[in-house]
């Protein structure tokens, strides 16, 4: 692999009127990689895919493909295949011709495109369908033609607008895989904007957070999740309880009547005013004594069970202290036979607790 | 706050006792849509049935079998006219669709600009009565047109002038259905086709024309029905050519030979026929063809494309406004062409018909009663169709009858109302010739299309209100007038002003029906077109034109002011 990107993206931005939907964007993704463009609705993750692909124009910046400058070229200059969220099958055309369309764009003789196309079709686990129309097709198989379609021409990128919404939970896992899969045999750099931060750990190389036209975070799937830089981020993915505190010394602070220890956060001066969060999972009971590091005693008062294990909502023994949102496994709820009401005690491990700046 | 306050009363106890009505809500239901098919029966099936049975039966009322049709099918002249009305009606479909496609090409897939005007210019003919098209014709291009040089020597009373008049009268209605073929389209496909590199000329080919074969295969039948059917432009500018539908008015109206006018009434239906289950088809494979996840297409800005349709589409509103606006113009002058001098006189009718104004005012009267009678029908009848539970096969039949009229050209169902109601042994048979006659068959003659609008807003409303008030123990009835009339009522007053204005332009049907006292505007056109004062015909369409637009005028201003402030809930 090179050290150049294969795509870069520079001071992008896109305006709707008075609305930024993209504020100068700066993206780099290597040949081969598997980048997941995740974020809430609205935050401007389709518009930045739509920019790449040529298919929406931006008001700044530029976009270099493969070292070359493709600000403003047209989409069939940018070497791209694009699936839809709406499929977008030609629903006049046949699986096969669907699949060959953009092969008769580049003019393949009739035999090689027809052994390209059954090629195609076996990729994606479809061969033997290819008289059929797109009507007659499952959600899951319209979009194994839409990819096998996207693929058909060799595109040096991918770029996937929410594949995989609109379908249910079964075939959205078992796609997400086969998808994966393929993309890795065939090393196509690859682009996939998604709200689903599951999908998004679950698939990606790396993953850019987005929020509200901006980047919030760039980075592995484990990099984000155990290293959110900001409250969103922690937010966003996975849950996270957040506290409003001080820091009142190296290593410590506190929030409300609460002292706590915190481990590996610096670069706040004592006085600092903080933002601490932690994780539902990694509230620990089994052991803990009185004396540990950042023990609380405090009041389970409710619990939501959900299947494997049950999200807890804790209310400190301090006054006016911030509920606690915790998750027990399943296994844990039974040793400890713990019900509403009870009062247990808890540890925050300092190595859990993440400090973030409180915005001005 | 009202409802609030009820449903309180009822929470507080105040509960109503079990209803103990000497009939239930089903029952009601039921009566009603009992009645409705009755009346559709009556108005719908009965006429056109007695036209069939009178195909069949000698001038005496004896039955003959296919004796007329053989007869029909035996006579030169007749089968001439078929060919006639074949040829002219084929010519006009081959012209019309493209001229129709490309208009709404540009309307509904360019970024050319007034676009609004451009379509309002093309549906101008739905204003008028066909024949103001021909009137205006043999001014531009007649014995004294300034045109007519542009002929070659050819007359424009024949084929030639029925065509040009046709084109422009069937225009609009082509238009209408390429538009809505159109303006459907997924925005994905188009980017996935430009995503894959495809030449302008292969989308076209590939998308765009497969997503709008349905607008034209539709569009194609129902011109060629439309100029089949037609009896006011042949009858103004036909000359010696003859027609079916000027046939069908000779046999009956000249020669008082029903069976003959009901044969030719007949092989009229054919085509229509034909065109109504192509239409049918068409529209349920079409739905199918647009998945609920598809992105509407913003067109984009393409300079040369866009400059060509605007050239288009500005030849051809410019014709369709020069050609009606010639015959306007021509009623407000002294005498064409020799004296150009301004005036009203063409609009003193009396000088040229004793009956004067009075049919202006016989049109206007049966229209608004056509709107007023009719939407309520229309409206009520589709309600009980859609919305209620009882009766399947009532409404089902309903439904059926409702649909009938789409596929009946007018001049048939005037005919089959000829032979139902001036039939001796009907008791209805002191209806012929009166006002009433006029607005029943206008109001079946219409029917359809109204009652596809009323079902369309209907099928928009949530199903579930039925079933929350049947919950509340509130009648169908209640809701119907406290919910779904108030919700509809931009529908009801579309229903209402396309009755309207189709009551004041009609021709073909009313032509047969209208008695001494109850002539109508329209045809009094065509009898001072017979009688050679062309300018007062002219004058006369005018009146029909601008009161058309008028109540078009006024329903959008209502729809704008009035009930932008009652229906205020639509905005979020």
């Amino acid at each position: 692999m090179s050290t150049a990107p294969f795509l870069r993206v520079a001071g992008l931005t896109r305006r709707f009127g008075a609305f930024t939907a993209l504020d100068g964007i700066d993206l780099e993704v290597q040949r081969g990689e598997f980048v997941c463009f995740l974020g809430p609705s609205g935050c401007g993750k389709t518009t930045l895919l739509r920019a790449i692909a040529g298919l929406d124009r931006h008001d700044e910046g530029a976009i270099w493909m493969a070292g070359r400058d493709v600000s403003r070229a047209p989409p069939a200059e940018r070497d791209f295949g694009i699936v839809f969220q709406s499929y977008a099958l030609f629903p006049n055309l046949t699986v096969s011709q669907n699949v060959g369309y953009g092969l008769v764009n580049l003019r393949m003789r009739r035999a090689a495109r027809e052994s390209r196309v059954r090629e195609l079709l076996a990729l994606v686990g479809m061969p033997e369908q290819g008289t059929k129309y797109p009507v007659k097709l499952s959600g899951g198989q319209q979009k194994r033609v839409a990819l096998a379609r996207a693929l058909a021409t060799s595109p040096s990128l991918l770029l996937l607008d929410e594949p995989l919404s609109a379908l249910d939970a079964k075939v959205r896992v078992r796609l997400r895989e086969e998808i994966r899969d393929l993309q890795r045999r065939l090393g196509v750099t690859t682009i996939m904007v998604t709200h689903d931060q599951e999908e998004a750990l679950a698939m990606a190389d790396r993953i850019v957070v987005m929020n509200r036209g901006a980047i919030e975070q760039v980075g592995t799937p484990s990099d984000i999740y155990q290293r959110p830089v900001t409250p969103f981020v922690a937010d966003f993915i996975g849950a996270m309880t957040f506290l409003d505190g001080v820091v009142t010394g190296p290593q410590r602070v506190q929030a409300g009547s609460i002292v706590l220890d915190c481990a590996g956060e610096r670069g706040f001066l004592p006085g600092a005013r903080v933002k601490l969060g932690f994780r539902p999972e990694e509230i620990r009971v089994r052991g803990v004594q009185a004396q540990d590091a950042n023990a609380l005693s405090v009041r389970i008062d409710g619990l939501e069970f959900l299947g494997a294990y049950c999200r807890a909502r804790l209310a400190p023994d301090h006054a006016g202290a911030t509920p606690i949102t915790a998750d027990f496994s399943a296994n844990l709820m039974r040793d400890l036979g713990m019900a509403p009401g009870q009062t247990i005690l808890v540890a925050l491990p300092p190595e859990s607790i993440r400090l973030f700046p409180v915005e001005a | 706050m009202a409802e609030a306050v009820a449903g309180g009363a009822i929470l507080t106890g105040a509960a109503p006792h079990p209803r103990r009505m000497s009939l239930s809500e089903a029952a009601v239901a039921r009566l009603l849509i009992l009645l409705l098919v009755a009346l559709l029966l009556g108005i719908i099936a009965l006429p056109l049935a007695s036209l069939l049975s009178k195909s069949v039966e000698d001038g005496s009322g004896a039955f003959v079998g296919l004796r007329n049709f053989a007869t029909y099918f035996s006579t030169p002249t007749l089968v001439a006219s078929l060919f006639n009305s074949v040829a002219v009606a084929a010519l006009a479909t081959a012209i019309v669709v493209p001229l129709a496609f490309t208009y709404a090409y540009a309307l509904t897939r360019s970024r050319m600009r007034l676009k609004g005007l451009f379509y309002a210019a093309a549906l101008l003919p739905v204003f008028a009565p066909s024949l103001l098209a021909a009137i205006s014709l043999t001014y531009i291009f007649g014995n004294q047109g300034f045109l007519r040089g542009a002929l070659f020597g050819n007359s424009i009373y024949g084929p030639i002038g029925i065509v040009i008049a046709e084109i422009l009268y069937a225009l609009p209605h082509a238009l209408v259905i390429n538009v809505a073929a159109l303006a459907l389209a997924d925005g994905r496909l188009y980017e996935a086709a430009e995503a894959l590199g495809t030449r302008p000329a292969r989308v076209f080919r590939t998308v765009t024309l497969p997503g709008a074969r349905y607008g034209l295969i539709s569009s194609a039948f129902v011109v060629f029905t439309l100029v089949v059917t037609d009896f006011g432009i042949p009858k103004v500018i036909g000359g010696q050519f003859n027609v079916l539908a000027t046939d069908a008015y000779k046999q009956v109206v000249g020669q008082q030979n029903f069976p003959m006018g009901a044969v030719v009434g007949i092989v009229l239906l054919a085509p229509a026929i034909l065109a109504f289950l192509v239409e049918r088809t068409v529209q349920r494979r079409q739905v199918a063809l647009l998945s609920a996840r598809a992105v509407p297409l913003e067109p984009k800005r393409r300079p040369l494309a866009d400059s060509l349709l605007t050239v288009f589409c500005g030849l051809v509103a410019g014709t369709v406004i020069g050609t009606y606006g010639v015959a306007v113009w021509a009623s407000f002058i002294t005498y064409w062409p020799y004296n150009l001098t301004p005036t009203l006189a063409n609009y003193d009718f009396e000088r040229f018909e004793p009956s004067g104004w009075d049919p202006y005012w016989t049109s206007l009267k049966m229209a608004a009663l056509t709107a007023l009678l009719g939407t309520g029908l229309v409206f009520t009848g589709a309600y009980l169709i859609e919305k209620t539970k009882q009766f399947g096969a009532g409404r089902f039949f309903a439904q059926f009858l409702a649909m009938l009229p789409m596929a009946v050209p007018g001049l048939v169902i005037g005919l089959g109302y000829v032979f139902f109601f001036n039939a001796p042994s009907n008791p209805l048979n002191w209806l012929y010739g009166t006002l009433a006659i006029l607005v029943i068959n206008s109001v079946a003659h219409f029917y359809t299309v109204a009652h596809m609008t009323a079902t369309t807003a209907l099928k928009n409303l949530d199903g579930e209100f039925e079933a929350v008030s049947a919950s509340l123990k509130i009648p169908f009835w209640v809701t119907f007038a406290r919910v779904t009339v108030p919700i509809s009522m931009p529908a009801i007053l579309d229903i209402a002003v396309y009755l309207f204005v189709n009551g004041m332009t009609t021709v073909s049907a009313v032509i047969f029906l209208y008695g001494a006292e109850t002539k109508l505007a329209s045809v009094a056109i065509v009898h001072m077109d017979e009688a050679g004062t062309t300018s007062a015909a002219a004058a006369m369409a005018s009146a029909i034109v601008l009161t058309a637009i008028g109540a078009k005028l006024a329903q959008l201003g209502l729809s704008r002011f009035v009930f932008a402030r009652l229906q205020r809930w639509r905005v979020r």
